[in-house]
C-alpha cells in the first residue's frame, strides 16, 4: 500500500478512522489537536459518517465517547495532559465501568512546555486508572497501535489509552495504511448494570478491574510492542520507552546498540522482560520522555538493588524533552562541542498578531485599572495570556482553564478591589460558567471581561462552543442585564470602551464586559476562501 | 545519502512550504523522510524551527542532534544564528537578508550579517527584492530555497517538479513565479560560490 507522510496526530487520525471508529470528541489543546482536526477534515470519515465532534471541554468529550462506548461503537477522545486533570473523573470512573465498544483516550503530553503550564506525564494517570497504556515510537506504531488497542478495548472491555508527546504528534514521517474495517453495530452491554457504579455494583467491576491486571501484562509482554533486543556488552542494559527508542538508535548509525535493550511501549510494565535485563546486566539506564516512571519503579524507595541510570541521578536532566545528544551523554559518548549561539542574537516570544482583537481590549483595561496598583487581574489561558509580556503587562494570573473567574471571586472575597477576570469566549464555556455562577450567588464583586474574538485562537482557530450564547448565558446564570456590557475593542472607540469599564469596575458586584470582534487570522481565512469561491464561480 | 536540514523562521513566515517542496522531491526519489515541525504557540511571532531529516536508510530520531546538521535554510537572518549549535562545524548557513523586526531589542542588522558571513560556508541572499523583481515577494521562501539548491543532493529537476505539483493548483502564473524563483536563488548561490 502507498505510504502517507503524516504527522503522528495525523497518523492516529487516520487509524482511527480506518479502524472503524463511530465517533471522535475532542476539545483542542496542543499537541493533540491536529487529530480531531484531521478527522474534520477528511471526505472518508465524512462519508463513513463519523462523528467529529468539539466539546464544551475534555471532560464532557470524555463522557460522550464513553456513551458510544456504552452504545457497542468504537469512540475516540483527544486531548492534550491537562486536559486529562479536567476529565480526570470520567477517565477514572470509566476503568471500574469499563467499555462496550471500544474506547481509546488519546493524551498528548508536553515535556518542555513548549505550549503548556507544566509537563505532567500521562503514564501516571493510566496506571492510576489502571488501565492499558500504549506509548508509540513512531508514526506507523503511533498508527498501528490504534488498531491494536481498540482491539485490546473490545477483548478486555476497558478504555485504553494512547500517550504520546509533542515531537511525535508534530513530527510527519511515512505511513503505511492497513486495509480500513467497518464500523461496529449498535449493541448494548450484556450487563445493564455494568455502567451503574454503585457501590455494590461498583465493588464488583473494580475487583474485575484488579483480577484483570495480569492479563494486561500479560498481554504487554506478548504483544510485540515491546521487545527484549540482547546486546554482547552486559555492563549496562538499556530500558527506553517510547520515542527515547529512536534516540537512543540514532547513536549507533548501524542501529547495533553492544548493551541489551528493552523497547517498551506497552503497560503495565512486562514484570519477565523487566527482570531479565536486570539480572542479565550490572546497571540500568532508563530513558523516558516524561516523569521518572520507569526508573522509580525500577529504584525503588531504597534504591537497595543495582545502579539505575536516568533522570533521578542526573545521568539525564531532571525535567525536560529527551533528544539525540542527551541520550548519547548518558549512553557516555563523547559529543563534539557545538557552536555558539552569537551573543547578540535576541529572544523571540510569541505576541499578540497586529490588529488582534485582544489589544485594544488590553489597553483599554490597563488604562481603565490606572488608578490602582498593579496586580489586580486574573486571567486564563489562551492568546489573550500573552498580554502578560510587555508591552502590556496586563495579567497577573494563568493556571489552569476558568480559573480566572473564581480566582478573582476568591480575592475579592478576601476584600481584594477592584477582581478583575479576563477569559477568552472559548475558555469561558470551557470552565468559566460554573465559577460566574459561584460569584452571582455569592454577589462577589467582581468584574469579568469575556474576550470574544468567536474562536479559539490559540490553539489555531476551532469553533467556539460560546458562539452567540454568551450574553444569554450570563443572563441566565443571574447577572444583571444592565451589567453586562457588549463592547467592540477598536481603537476609534477606545474612549467609550474605556469608561464603561470604569464604570463597571466601580460597580458592586458582579458585572461583565463582553468585548467582541473577530480573531484577525480566523477573519482572513474566511476571506480568503470567500475569495476563492468567487474566483471559481 | 543523508541530509539533516534545519529550518528556521518566525512564526507566520511559512517555513514550511520550503519543507514541503523538499519532502515532495524527496519522496518522489524514494528516500526516507522525518519533519520535525512546530505548531502551538510559538505560531504566534515567535521562533519557529523545523527539523528536516532526509535518507536512503531508515531514519530513527526525529530531532537533529546537535553539531549534526548539514545545512541550516532560514528566511530570517537573526533565527538563521540561533540554531548553530546544531550546525555541523563544516555545515552550510543558508539565508535571507531581510528581517522580521517583531521585537524591541533587534539587534543591529550589519552585526547580523557580520556573524553570518563568520561562517565558512554561508549564503546570504536578499530574497524579498529578487522575489518582488520577478512579481511577488511570496516567492522569497523558493528563492531561498534555490540557494539552498546546490547544497541539497536532490535533484533540480524534482524540486521543480515538486513546485508543479503543490502549487499546480493555483495556476500557472503562480508555478511560473516559484520556478523562476527557485532558478534565480540557485543562479545567485552558485555565482557568489565562484
Ligand atoms: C484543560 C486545558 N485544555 C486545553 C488547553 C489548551 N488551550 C489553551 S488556550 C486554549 C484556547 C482558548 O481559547 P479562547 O479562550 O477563546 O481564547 P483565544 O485563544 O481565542 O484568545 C486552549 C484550547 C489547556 N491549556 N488546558
Ligand atoms: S490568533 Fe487571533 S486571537 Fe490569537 S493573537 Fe492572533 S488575532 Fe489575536
Amino acid at each position: 500500500m502507498q505510504k502517507l507522510l503524516l504527522l503522528g496526530d495525523e497518523a492516529i487520525a487516520q487509524g482511527a478512522i480506518d479502524a472503524g471508529i463511530s465517533g471522535i470528541y475532542a476539545y483542542p489543546g496542543t499537541p493533540s489537536t491536529e487529530i480531531t482536526e484531521y478527522v474534520h477534515a477528511s471526505k472518508e470519515a465524512k462519508q463513513k459518517g463519523i462523528v467529529a465532534s468539539w466539546t464544551a471541554n475534555e471532560k464532557t468529550s470524555a463522557e460522550a465517547a464513553l456513551g458510544m462506548s456504552y452504545a457497542g461503537k468504537r469512540a475516540m477522545v483527544c486531548m492534550k495532559h491537562v486536559g486529562l486533570n479536567v476529565a480526570a473523573d470520567p477517565f477514572i470512573n470509566s476503568s471500574v465501568t469499563g467499555a462496550n465498544g471500544g474506547l481509546i483516550f488519546v493524551v498528548a503530553d508536553d515535556p518542555s512546555m513548549h505550549s503548556s503550564q507544566n509537563e505532567q506525564d500521562s503514564r501516571f494517570f493510566g496506571k492510576f486508572a489502571m488501565i492499558p497504556i500504549l506509548e508509540p515510537s513512531n508514526q506507523q506504531e503511533a498508527y498501528d497501535m490504534v488498531h491494536y488497542g481498540f482491539d485490546l478495548s473490545e477483548k478486555f472491555k476497558i478504555p485504553v489509552m494512547l500517550r504520546i508527546t509533542t515531537r511525535l504528534a508534530h513530527s510527519r514521517s511515512g505511513v503505511v495504511r492497513k486495509p480500513s474495517r467497518e464500523q461496529n453495530q449498535n449493541k448494548l452491554p450484556e450487563n445493564l448494570r455494568q455502567f451503574v457504579l454503585l457501590p455494590a455494583i461498583a465493588r464488583k467491576q473494580y475487583k474485575d478491574l484488579l483480577n484483570n491486571q495480569p492479563a494486561f501484562e500479560k498481554d504487554s509482554h506478548n504483544s510485540g510492542y515491546n521487545k527484549y533486543i540482547d546486546g554482547k556488552d552486559k555492563s549496562m542494559g538499556i530500558i527506553a520507552c517510547g520515542l527515547a527508542y529512536n534516540y537512543l538508535m540514532e547513536n549507533y548509525p548501524d542501529r547495533v546498540v553492544p548493551y541489551p535493550v528493552l523497547k517498551l511501549s506497552q503497560y503495565p510494565t512486562p514484570t519477565e522482560l523487566i527482570r531479565k535485563i536486570y539480572n542479565e546486566c550490572d546497571k540500568i539506564l532508563v530513558l523516558e520522555d516524561g516523569y521518572p516512571i520507569v526508573e522509580e519503579l525500577l529504584k525503588g524507595a531504597l534504591s537497595l538493588g543495582k545502579e539505575i541510570k536516568g533522570r533521578l541521578d542526573g545521568s539525564v536532566p531532571r525535567d525536560g524533552e529527551l533528544n539525540p545528544t542527551i541520550v548519547a551523554k548518558a549512553l557516555g559518548m563523547k559529543v563534539p562541542d557545538v557552536k555558539p549561539i552569537p551573543e547578540l542574537v535576541a529572544g523571540r516570544p510569541p505576541s499578540l498578531c497586529k490588529g488582534c482583537p485582544h489589544i485594544d481590549s488590553f489597553v483599554a483595561l490597563n488604562e481603565a485599572l490606572e488608578k490602582w496598583a498593579k496586580g489586580r487581574v486574573f486571567s486564563d489561558i489562551g492568546c489573550y495570556t500573552l498580554s502578560a509580556l510587555p508591552p502590556y503587562e496586563s495579567i497577573n494570573t494563568c493556571v489552569d482553564m476558568g480559573a480566572s473567574i473564581t480566582m478573582a471571586k476568591g480575592a475579592a472575597d478576601a476584600g481584594m478591589f477592584p477582581a478583575v477576570a479576563v477569559i477568552g469566549d472559548s475558555t469561558f464555556t470551557h470552565s468559566g460558567i460554573t465559577g460566574l455562577l459561584d460569584a452571582v450567588n455569592d454577589k462577589s464583586n467582581i468584574t469579568v471581561i469575556i474576550l470574544d474574538n468567536a474562536t479559539t485562537g490559540m490553539t489555531g482557530g476551532q469553533p467556539s462552543a460560546a458562539l452567540d450564547k454568551i450574553e444569554a448565558i450570563c443572563k441566565g446564570v443571574g447577572v444583571e442585564e444592565d451589567h453586562i456590557r457588549v463592547l467592540k475593542p477598536l481603537k476609534k472607540h477606545h474612549e467609550e470602551n474605556l469608561a464603561i469599564m470604569k464604570e463597571e469596575l466601580e460597580y458592586n458586584g458582579v458585572s461583565v464586559i463582553i468585548p467582541r470582534r473577530e480573531c484577525i487570522q480566523t477573519l482572513n481565512k474566511r476571506m480568503r476562501e470567500k475569495f476563492k469561491e468567487k474566483a471559481k464561480n | 545519502m543523508k541530509k539533516d536540514i534545519i529550518l528556521a523562521g518566525v512564526g507566520g513566515q511559512g517555513i514550511l512550504s520550503i519543507a514541503a517542496i523538499i519532502g515532495y522531491a524527496a519522496l518522489e526519489d524514494g528516500l526516507h523522510l522525518k519533519q520535525a515541525e512546530v505548531h502551538g504557540m510559538s505560531q504566534r511571532g515567535g521562533d519557529v524551527q523545523s527539523h528536516l531529516r532526509i535518507s536512503d536508510k531508515e531514519i530513527a530520531s526525529d530531532l537533529i542532534a546537535y553539531s549534526s546538521a548539514d545545512m541550516i535554510i532560514s528566511v530570517e537572518p537573526m533565527e538563521s544564528l540561533r540554531y548553530l549549535p546544531f550546525l555541523k562545524h563544516d555545515g552550510w548557513i543558508i539565508t535571507n537578508t531581510k528581517p522580521f523586526i517583531n521585537i524591541v531589542n533587534y539587534p543591529d542588522e550589519a552585526k547580523v550579517l557580520a556573524e553570518i558571513k563568520k561562517q565558512p560556508h554561508n549564503v546570504a541572499i536578499d530574497a524579498e527584492t529578487i522575489a518582488s523583481d520577478l512579481g511577488s515577494a511570496k516567492a522569497a521562501n523558493m528563492v531561498i530555497l534555490g540557494a539552498a539548491s546546490p547544497y541539497l543532493d536532490i535533484d533540480f529537476e524534482k524540486l521543480k517538479n515538486a513546485i508543479k505539483a503543490i502549487f499546480g493548483k493555483k495556476g500557472q502564473d503562480v508555478v511560473d513565479l516559484n520556478i523562476n524563483a527557485l532558478e534565480s536563488g540557485r543562479k545567485f548561490a552558485q555565482q557568489s560560490k565562484q
